[in-house]
């Protein structure tokens, strides 16, 4: 069974994020890229289900900074081929474009099942699971935390709020849009990814040009005004802690 | 007759066991007597299914694969109290202890705040995720300014390597500011690395992750050689250590001290300026990185002794027997795993002798401590008003 | 051209979920500014009686066996049909496990333009979306010429989406749903638990912030003396420190509790737009530029670590 990751590079949200002088885009100054999360539990899932059915896996992702090292991370995790895509991105790539251009290199990589995050923090038109299962002519679930595939079909548990579970079932290929992996990403020692480095070969592709017809155009991007802020309390602990008991009683709760 | 030859091919067991007498004085794992020793001295040796002694029993035995099975060397606080009562000086600690660290991260088999404190090192450059170029906030405000060698490129005297906890924990940024104003006082002239410092690396190695304390080791090794001083000393027994004993064979060799052994030197200098009484019974733990594994005893001694009005007391554990806070080897990263396992903690042990000795005040030097301790004392109804105090903590309050 | 907006009401287990009213309620602010009518879509199979109550101005219902639960394929096929024949000018779905299925594949397959995580809209017709885990706002023109607008809670109430009256229903025919590839086998519910914390009036929250199991006992200590529950966020859920019947947030429990507590709980969206119904929010972080302050009605940053034992011990004696 051959699976493939595509996985993306976001924001870190831990350094601070800043509007670019043009009012429009995230100044890239002080920005650093971290793998997106749920693209993480994408490439555990994998993993998990080659182990179980010896399938290959291959992640494939953008060219941006940071990519070889996350590329070779997921090789020292166990995935069999890694593949970078460039192209002409330096001011980041809509859901719509991207989703196109890997729809074309991904065809030819033959997929039985596809798997990624079901959504990424900086997602402005949409997550790009949906529009590549249409643009690949696949169906697809989203939101899903556990995967099983038997013979021809793929089993998922999706998820509803309040823990309510959808069991469905759907027939290869799929696109699935993975919530969590059925556990956490595992941890790979530093000595592994060094040791991939070394063995393992980056494949670079080209992403061919961009269309990213769909994709809204941004008027303008801004920092939430921190409007009706909460009141603050004091900073001293038992201060503090007196001052929301006299709100508990104000609000009948003592 | 045909002899078929039979192959031997090695057992788990025999594999590691090799490779530990590769290590470093790894022969005298040949001379283990099984006295019992270590295990005994161990700390949470009690909880382990296979403490030391009894994991180089199964080694010998070729059962070490069951070690593997087990996560119970996780409880393992790298203390060396083990490495230092061994009669045949086998370096159970580094040798045998962190390389089974080593062996069950490359398995997978590590827990998961473990893991985030190790992702958030290769990432950020510190064990708590917070963002590199916050590291030198703490210095905002205090006058003078101090020396960020990234943005003031003179050369200084003395390079003073901070350190995660010191840098980012609100507790142990105190204990930074206070060395800060004891080095103004002084007239010293240092820097530091502000953003560019990386953790030192050896806690995370100690926990197994070799890989990373070479990578981290070797950033900072390439910001040290982009400065000019003479000396580096560091608020952190760890990075002590590190910088003493394990960057020297990656090539990285400065002259390092920890600030006990620095502010010593100047003793005679500092000791007119304490000037307001601290009438106390101030017991000192010794961290077991400055102490045990580095010898270094007296010098907090006389920087505390030099205090007016203040008394030092010892515990019944004192010098090369002090007992670890349990904040080595990941446990600083483990807390929830070891309580789960032991339903105590070892700073709580320690709190409990801090108030047999008939202390006020717990005085500490590394900075894994205040934090630890100050949660051990909530927990602990007999620690009454104990507090804990860095000894720079204590010398900035003389100061008056 | 159509100025109508239509909204994807989403129903599960034959109930019609919140953020649909929500939905008709933002719509209602787009078709001001369009001049349009708003049309609700139902999908489902004898399921006419969900579409009580909508403050629309029609609704438009197609009934199919293969419509009764939410099959993401089956929906995104009827619903990328009706679209493609009455061209609104904006579809509205929700942000949810839903919505979010089927709507990048409506995009791909029509060639309509996508905004995502909405959160409102000015009366220009400008819709704000929130991103980065709610620390950036993007504004963008209401595309044309029919714009597919995803909607997170939090934006309007409701309420507002409600009618005593019930819109006119028309019943439109679907097209074949034959060859589909996905099925649903079964809902498997979660273990019951001793508590449904959308129902509890005081919560208790802890977040990534508790750092490990043995510190949400802080929280259960101080639960217990005020006579609420502890819930979580994700992180703690997903390392298994708290059941999943706890979960507040996205896959989790929207709560309205009197009061909602959040102890080391940044405020990300996911989280938050599951408690924006609480009356009062507490907020607990040592990051002044939390997100949660923002939503807060009182805060402070000092430690939860320091701040729960005092105020338990305070609550304790003021009970006496």
């Amino acid at each position: 069974m051959n699976i493939i990751v595509p996985v993306k590079l976001v924001p870190d949200l831990v350094e601070e994020l800043t509007v670019d002088a043009g009012g429009t885009a995230l100044d890239t100054a002080w920005l650093r890229l971290i793998i997106n999360e749920f693209d993480d539990h994408a490439i555990e899932q994998a993993i998990l289900l080659k182990e179980r059915t010896g399938a290959h896996v291959t992640v494939v992702s953008t060219n941006f900074e940071g990519i070889d090292d996350l590329l070779y991370t997921a090789a020292a995790k166990g995935a069999d081929r890694l593949i970078k895509l460039n192209g002409d991105f330096e001011s980041g790539i809509n859901n719509h474009a991207l989703a196109r251009a890997l729809a074309t290199i991904i065809r030819d990589l033959k997929p039985d099942l596809i798997l990624t995050g079901v959504q990424a923090h900086n997602d402005l038109d949409g997550s790009i699971g949906p529009l590549l299962a249409e643009y690949l002519g696949m169906p697809y679930i989203g939101y899903v935390s556990g995967a099983n595939v038997s013979g021809e079909k793929v089993i998922v548990r999706k998820e509803y709020p309040a823990g309510l579970i959808g069991e469905m079932q759907a027939i290869l290929p799929v696109l699935l849009g993975i919530q969590a992996a059925e556990q956490p990403p595992r941890y790979v020692a530093i000595s592994k990814v060094r040791l991939m480095m070394k063995t393992m070969n980056i494949e670079e592709m080209d992403l061919g040009a961009l269309d990213s017809t769909g994709a809204p155009i941004v008027n303008r991007m801004f920092q939430p005004e921190a409007a009706e802020r909460a009141m603050m309390l004091s900073e001293n602990a038992d201060e503090a802690a007196s001052q929301l008991v006299t709100i508990f009683k104000e609000l009948g709760t003592l | 007759m045909v002899i078929t030859e039979i192959t031997h091919t090695p057992s788990f067991s025999e594999i590691f066991l090799t490779s530990l007498y590769k290590g470093e004085n790894g022969e005298r794992f040949r001379t283990c007597l099984q006295c019992g020793s270590c295990s005994g001295v161990c700390p949470f040796g009690y909880l382990m299914d296979y403490p030391p002694g009894r994991m180089i029993a199964g080694l010998r035995a070729d059962e070490f694969d069951l070690v593997m099975d087990t996560d119970t060397v996780w409880m393992c606080v790298s203390c060396y109290a083990c490495a230092q009562i061994c009669p045949s000086k086998i370096p159970i600690t580094a040798g045998l202890m962190t390389r089974t660290k080593e062996e069950l991260l490359l398995a997978g088999n590590v827990p998961s705040e473990l893991q985030s404190a190790l992702e958030n090192s290769q990432r950020y450059g510190n064990p708590m995720g917070e963002s590199p170029r916050k590291r030198a906030d703490w210095t905002i405000g205090i006058q003078p300014q101090v020396t960020i060698l990234g943005k003031d490129r003179h050369p200084v005297d003395i390079l003073w390597f901070v350190g995660d906890y010191p840098s980012y924990h609100p507790r142990v940024q105190a204990v930074a500011k206070s060395l800060a104003k004891i080095l103004n006082v002084l007239g010293i002239d240092f820097g530091i690395l502000g953003p560019e410092e990386n953790s030192d690396g050896d806690t995370q190695r100690l926990a197994g992750e070799r890989g990373l304390f070479e990578m981290l080791a070797e950033k900072n090794g390439r910001t040290f050689s982009k400065y000019q001083f003479n000396k580096i000393i560091t608020s952190d027994p760890h990075a002590f250590n590190a910088l003493k004993n394990e960057y020297p064979a990656l090539g990285i060799s400065y002259p390092v001290q920890h600030y006990t052994q620095f502010l010593a030197e100047y003793l005679n200098q500092l000791k007119p300026m304490l000037i307001k009484e601290l009438s106390a019974n101030v017991t000192y733990h010794d961290p077991c990185y400055l102490g045990r594994v580095n010898g270094v005893f007296d010098e907090p001694r006389m920087l505390l002794e030099a205090i007016p009005g203040l008394k030092l007391v010892e515990m019944a554990h004192n010098h090369a027997s002090s007992l670890c806070c349990g904040g080595g080897g990941g446990g600083m990263w483990l807390d929830g795993f070891q309580w789960e396992k032991a339903h105590v903690r070892l700073s709580e042990w320690r709190v409990h002798e801090a108030v047999a000795a008939g202390a006020n005040v717990l005085a500490v030097a590394c900075p894994y401590e205040p934090p630890r301790f100050e949660d051990a004392i909530k927990m602990t109804q007999q620690a009454g008003q104990l507090v804990v105090k860095d000894i720079v903590e204590l010398l900035a309050e003389a100061l008056g | 051209m159509n100025q109508d907006i239509f909204v994807a009401i989403e129903h599960l287990r034959g109930k019609v979920s919140d953020i649909s009213y929500i939905m008709l309620a933002a719509t209602r602010v787009l078709a001001q500014g369009t001049g349009g009518k708003v049309v609700a879509i139902v999908l489902g199979h004898e399921a006419q009686d969900l579409a009580r109550n909508f403050n629309a101005d029609q609704v438009l219902y197609a009934d199919h066996p293969l419509l009764s639960d939410f099959i993401p394929e089956a929906y995104q096929k009827i619903l990328a049909g009706i679209i493609d024949e009455y061209k609104p000018r904006a579809v509205f779905f929700g942000h949810t496990t839903i919505g979010m299925d089927i709507v990048g594949g409506i995009s791909a397959q029509l060639g309509l333009p996508l905004v995502s995580s909405v959160r409102t809209i000015e009366t220009d017709r400008k819709l704000v979306s929130q991103i980065c885990g709610g620390k950036i706002m993007a504004e963008c023109e209401l595309p044309e010429p029919t714009a597919l607008i995803t909607l997170v809670p939090g934006g309007y109430k409701p309420e507002l989406g409600q009618s005593p009256q019930s819109p006119p229903i028309t019943a439109i025919s679907t097209q074949m749903l034959d060859g589909l590839r996905i099925k649903l086998n079964q809902y498997i519910e979660p273990e019951t638990s001793d508590v449904d914390i959308s129902k509890e009036p005081l919560l208790i929250a802890v977040g990534r912030g508790i750092q490990n199991q043995d510190n949400i006992s802080l929280a259960e200590d101080l639960a217990q003396a005020l006579g609420g529950v502890v819930c979580a966020s994700r992180p703690v859920v997903d390392q298994g420190w708290l059941p999943i019947s706890r979960l507040v947030g996205k896959s989790g429990s929207t709560v309205k509790p009197k009061i909602f507590l959040a102890l080391g709980i940044s405020g990300a969206p996911e989280h938050v737009e599951a408690i924006t119904g609480s009356d009062v929010i507490i907020a607990v972080n040592t990051d002044p530029a939390a997100p949660i302050f923002n939503i807060a009605k009182y805060g402070t940053t000092v430690d939860l670590f320091d701040l729960v034992p005092a105020l338990t011990e305070q609550v304790k004696q003021t009970k006496g």
